[in-house]
């Protein structure tokens, strides 16, 4: 082909051509793709640090509407997962926070697969729905790295996301057994008699 | 004027985490705006900018209560005129990066007529308005994107009203970036962001930001909103044809023009005070 | 209006705060308690006050009950009833208690705040959330309108038949039950206080907020169109309007912002229509260009500005009296205008009744100073008698000479042709013009016309409606809006301890009545004026246009704490024996 063109991947007659599905081929069909071993650390990192960030961001959240218990929760949730990013750091990255890009990471599909999403919040909500909240967001974890494990071009990287997998699908089942020890929501949980009121 | 263009101390570039500041929002839990400001911090962060060069100006609603939350300049003004004070701000000095945030009350409604001036005079100006189909802050009137049957006090039975097409006016006003983002998707308003404040001119970012209290039928916007179907044109014409037809969900930028940004004033003095006398010297 | 006769101090009756957050519905608790206490025959007022989150912010509802009409709250409150304690000292300073005062709280939120407990309060606890658990189906607010209800002494059947009004099935089983369950801990309560039973006879009350009363009074007095634009805190008056203008055969337009809605009611009333909109400081700034236009070609408006904290943004809500300078004198030009005060929750709709027939008479815009204490505060009041001013717009019939618009009357008010009225067309005119309306820049014309507008506010006859003068003595309290309740109370004390003095609330604040409050205040040797802001501007007001015999004090303090009946009260009492 010639370099000033691009290639072309659909010839005339509508095939895919043979060159393009090679490059198909090589492609790791895993999404997003990772580096090495050392970017794929720095993204575990990563996503604790940025898991614990939102964390304490919905517990200021809970903690501003007056929903106390709620936000207690989310500040436990915060400090476990600062803890997991802690201990990865010391596992693997000889205790220095990995350089990241500008920005942070990009992630596939929104933000990092542990980090909780803050649309889900109500501010009547009830521990139960905080766990709930934490359970998604470890399964999401899990499952990214199950992927990895599975699909990860270099070796090094599936036994470490194969690793970090375990590590989540613990986390899963600590999440469980809180719920199973938390009270389902109330009947009536969102229920709020009085208006909203005004400030501006 | 000359602007005073600070030197940044070399350091570590700054995270995303940063550009927030301990000011506790008093947005409801579940409000889109809380991404908002995570997209914000983000893109501000993925663009090497330093809080202390970042102005962020904002009128009076919800939303405009975002410039205490970050660590930028801030300034909170009056209801509706952001976008003026952007103006004098940015023209001022052009050595800042200016956003200007605001919602869709704010910004479409008595905001209007800076909104057509703004997108005329193509200031380097970022503005992001965080839209929910409602006045919030005044409990919940409706605003001129809110859809024409939405049952409200002041409207007994809805408005009747077609609703404004903020991205239409803006093309047809002149505005030189025009995209549209989402709130449940944070890196990708992130993403937008950056690429808006990046791009000279006037970018405008209407990004759909649910509001949990007044609309929580908001909620079903997540599975309305889709990736705009069509890459980013500079071409007016095939924007307008596009945007005009747009049903409010297409998420991306929808149009890049090439505009040169406004730039009024001169860095330099080119003659001394005194030569002015001259005009009255008999 | 009142009568003018000096009040008697009454019963101080009970005042009680209700504190919650978090969604605990504090304020449903208490608009239960203000209902079932008018039901019963009494006399309550109820003001709110909440953080700045819109839902689950801390809340409370302050609240005062007594057998004879109350205007304002009280120096102190008797009980502070807390649900929990979040963020409660958010609301400390409006929540004076002392050592008679009772404090309670739920044992299990936690002991009492210190910044209550220092005060030497009685305290108590009553266990709301176990108790509401313990009646499935209930909730803590509802064990919480049982104690209060109790602690005041209401009927438990007027509790009751509020809660069946809002309630039903399941629900409402386990409210009364709770409702019950409160009462019965409300009476184990030390320091019961009680208010006394009303009196028979009682006369037809409403329970409104100033907000309604003010919208219901422009009705009556003509208006068919409003603009509106939200603003705190006057959104309410606009959401009651509109669809009560539906039903009148008017017409509410949301405007795009203040200088739409301002340029909207011209447009109507230049139409024939009498026309209003209401908004609050920071929307009356803006529509000061076109009040001028108003002024200048002679169009009837009514404006009611909802005073709020300010300047600039300010406390969005919470009340202060700041507008003086602005509502009085804040236009460019010479541009006088009529500016109506209302002096309490009731007489916002007579007020605002009255704003409309002066600007539809004299074809000016009208502005009516109400606050938010007033607009947002809810209370059983005497039902308002029915006044007619029999209110008529001068208007052109149809004709063939040519027309003057802006003739030079007598009166100085002149026949305004309505469009659609054949023969009679003219341009109404904000550039200075001769009397057919054509613009002219002549000395002759614009001084021509100047006195033609002062004339008709000079010339027209007020009444009585220009102030409350009320009581005796040469020590005179004058003060508007607000802050009357709070002077009214506190002279009426000081009567009983033979302290006499004199209370002039002044309700029409512009154009100004120099010889009637020259009349008013014959014999007067001291002079307290009494205002909710910082710099006085009431003061300068009277200075500036009114002479004010003696020596001349001024009590003043910006929003947001109401000034209370002892303060003025200790100072006319110190005064007195200087």
């Amino acid at each position: 082909m010639s370099p000033a063109k691009a290639p072309r991947t659909i010839s005339r007659k509508g095939k895919v051509s043979r060159i393009a599905r090679a490059k198909q081929r090589k492609k790791p069909s895993a999404k997003p793709s990772v580096g090495g071993e050392a970017d794929f650390l720095a993204r575990a990192w990563t996503m604790e640090v940025e898991a614990a960030e939102r964390y304490a961001m919905l517990a200021d959240a809970m903690h501003e509407h007056n929903n106390l218990g709620v936000a207690e929760l989310f500040r436990k949730l915060a400090r476990i997962e600062q803890l997991h990013a802690d201990r990865i750091l010391e596992e693997n990255l000889s205790k220095h926070a990995p350089a990241l890009p500008p920005g942070g990471f990009r992630w596939d599909g929104g933000e990092g697969p542990e980090t909780a999403d803050p649309g889900e919040l109500h501010y009547r909500m009830q521990p139960y729905h905080a766990l709930q909240i934490a359970l998604t967001s470890e399964k999401r974890a899990q499952k990214f790295f199950a992927d990895l494990a599975r699909n990860a071009a270099q070796a090094t990287v599936r036994k470490a996301a194969q690793e970090m997998a375990e590590d989540e699908a613990e986390h899963v089942r600590l999440i469980e057994e809180w719920l199973k020890r938390t009270p389902p929501p109330e009947r009536d949980w969102e229920r709020d008699p009085d208006p909203p009121a005004q400030s501006d | 004027m000359e602007p005073r263009v600070t030197t940044a101390v070399a350091s570590a570039p700054v995270t995303a985490q940063a550009f927030k500041s301990d000011t506790k929002p008093i947005w409801c839990p579940g409000c889109g705006d809380y991404s908002v400001l995570s997209s914000i911090s983000k893109a501000l962060a993925m663009l090497g900018l330093r809080p202390e060069n970042v102005a962020v100006v904002s009128g009076i609603g919800c939303s405009s209560r975002i410039p205490a939350y970050t660590t930028c300049y801030g300034l909170h003004g009056v209801h509706g005129r952001a976008l003026a004070a952007a103006t004098g701000l940015k023209t001022a000095r052009p050595d800042l990066t200016v956003l200007v945030a605001g919602g869709d009350g704010d910004g479409y409604s008595i905001g209007g007529n800076h909104f057509l001036h703004a997108c005329r005079r193509n200031v380097d100006l970022t503005y992001i308005v965080m839209d929910n189909h409602v006045y919030g802050m005044t409990k919940g009137q409706p605003s001129p994107t809110t859809e024409p049957d939405w049952d409200s006090k002041l409207s007994p039975g809805g408005t009747g009203l077609r609703t404004f097409h903020p991205l239409v006016i803006a093309l047809a006003a002149g505005a030189n970036f025009i995209a549209r983002a989402f709130s449940g998707d944070p890196n990708g308003t992130a993403d937008i962001l950056a690429d808006a404040i990046r791009t000279p001119g006037f970018s405008f970012v209407e990004v759909l930001s649910p509001c949990v209290t007044f609309r929580p039928e908001q909620r079903e916007w997540k599975k309305q909103v889709r990736p705009a179907p069509v890459a980013t044109t500079d071409d007016p014409a095939r924007a307008a044809r596009r945007i005009i037809t747009d049903d409010g969900f297409n998420i991306g930028v929808l149009y890049k023009g090439n505009r040169k940004p406004y730039r009024a004033s001169v860095d330099r003095a080119t003659k001394p005070l005194t030569d002015l006398e001259s005009d009255f010297v008999i | 209006m009142t009568d003018g006769r000096s009040r008697s101090a009454g019963t101080p009756g009970v005042s009680l705060a209700l504190t919650g957050s978090g969604g605990t519905g504090v304020m449903t608790a208490g608009n239960i308690l203000l209902e079932a206490a008018a039901q019963a025959g009494w006399y309550g007022l109820m003001v709110r006050s909440s953080g700045p989150q819109i839902r689950g912010g801390e809340a409370a509802a302050l609240m005062r009950f007594s057998a004879d009409p109350i205007e304002c709250l009280d120096d102190r409150f008797d009980a502070l009833i807390g649900l929990d304690w979040q963020n409660i000292h958010r609301f400390a300073d409006e929540i004076p208690l002392d050592a008679a005062s009772i404090v309670v709280g739920d044992p299990d939120q936690g002991t009492t705040p210190e910044i209550f407990a220092k005060l030497g309060p009685i305290q108590a606890g009553v266990p709301f959330k176990q108790m509401a658990k313990a009646i499935p189906g209930s909730w803590p607010n509802m064990i919480v309108l049982g104690v209060a209800a109790a602690f005041v002494g209401l009927p438990a059947d007027a509790v009751k038949s509020v809660v069946r009004k809002s309630h039903r099935g399941e629900a409402l089983a386990a409210s009364l039950a709770a409702v019950d369950a409160g009462l019965a801990a409300g009476r184990a309560l030390p320091a019961m206080r009680r208010v006394p039973p009303p009196g028979r006879g009682e006369t037809p009350r409403w329970l409104i907020s100033g907000n309604e009363a003010a919208g219901y009074g422009a009705l009556r007095g003509g208006v068919r169109f409003v603009a509106a634009y939200p603003i705190t805190p006057a959104t309410e008056m606009l959401e009651w309007l509109a669809p009560a203008l539906s039903q009148l055969g008017g017409a509410l337009v949301q405007a795009e912002d203040e200088l739409a809605s301002i340029n909207m009611i011209v447009g109507a009333s230049f139409g024939g229509v009498p026309a209003l909109t209401a908004t609050s400081g920071p929307g009356l700034a803006l529509m000061t260009e076109a009040l001028g236009l108003a002024v200048a070609a002679e169009v009837p408006i009514v404006v009611v500005d909802v005073m709020r904290g300010g300047p600039s943004t300010g406390i969005p809500a919470k009340s202060e009296q700041g507008d003086i300078n602005i509502a009085v004198s804040g236009l460019h030009g010479d541009a006088p205008r009529v500016v109506v005060a209302p002096n309490s929750v009731a007489d916002c709709l007579i007020a605002t009744q009255w704003a409309v027939h002066l600007a539809e008479t004299m074809q000016v815009p009208a502005i009516v100073l109400s606050d938010q204490f007033l607009g947002q505060a809810r209370a059983v009041v005497d039902r308002p008698a029915d006044v007619s001013f029999n209110t008529e717009r001068s208007t052109a019939p149809a004709g063939a000479d040519a027309y003057k618009r802006y003739a030079l009357t007598e009166s100085g008010i002149s026949p305004m042709a309505i469009p659609g009225t054949p023969g009679v067309p003219y341009t109404a005119e904000g550039l200075v013009h001769n009397e057919r309306g054509v613009p002219s820049s002549q000395s002759r014309d614009h001084a021509l016309q100047l006195d033609k507008r002062e004339r008709k506010l000079r010339l027209h006859d007020y009444g009585a409606h220009w102030a409350e003068v009320e009581g005796e003595g040469d020590i005179a309290v004058i003060t508007f809006g607000s802050c009357t309740g709070p002077v009214r109370e506190a002279l009426a004390r000081a009567e009983e301890t033979g302290v006499r003095a004199r209370m002039v609330s002044i309700r029409l604040l512009s154009p100004v009545q120099p010889e009637r409050l020259a009349k008013a205040l014959e014999g007067v040797k001291r002079v307290l004026v009494v205002e909710q802001n910082h710099s006085g501007q009431f003061h300068r007001y009277l200075r500036a246009d009114y002479e004010l015999p003696g020596s001349v004090r001024s009590l003043r303090r910006p929003g947001p704490l109401p000034i209370r009946p002892d303060e003025i009260y200790r100072e006319v009492i110190e005064w007195s024996r200087a």
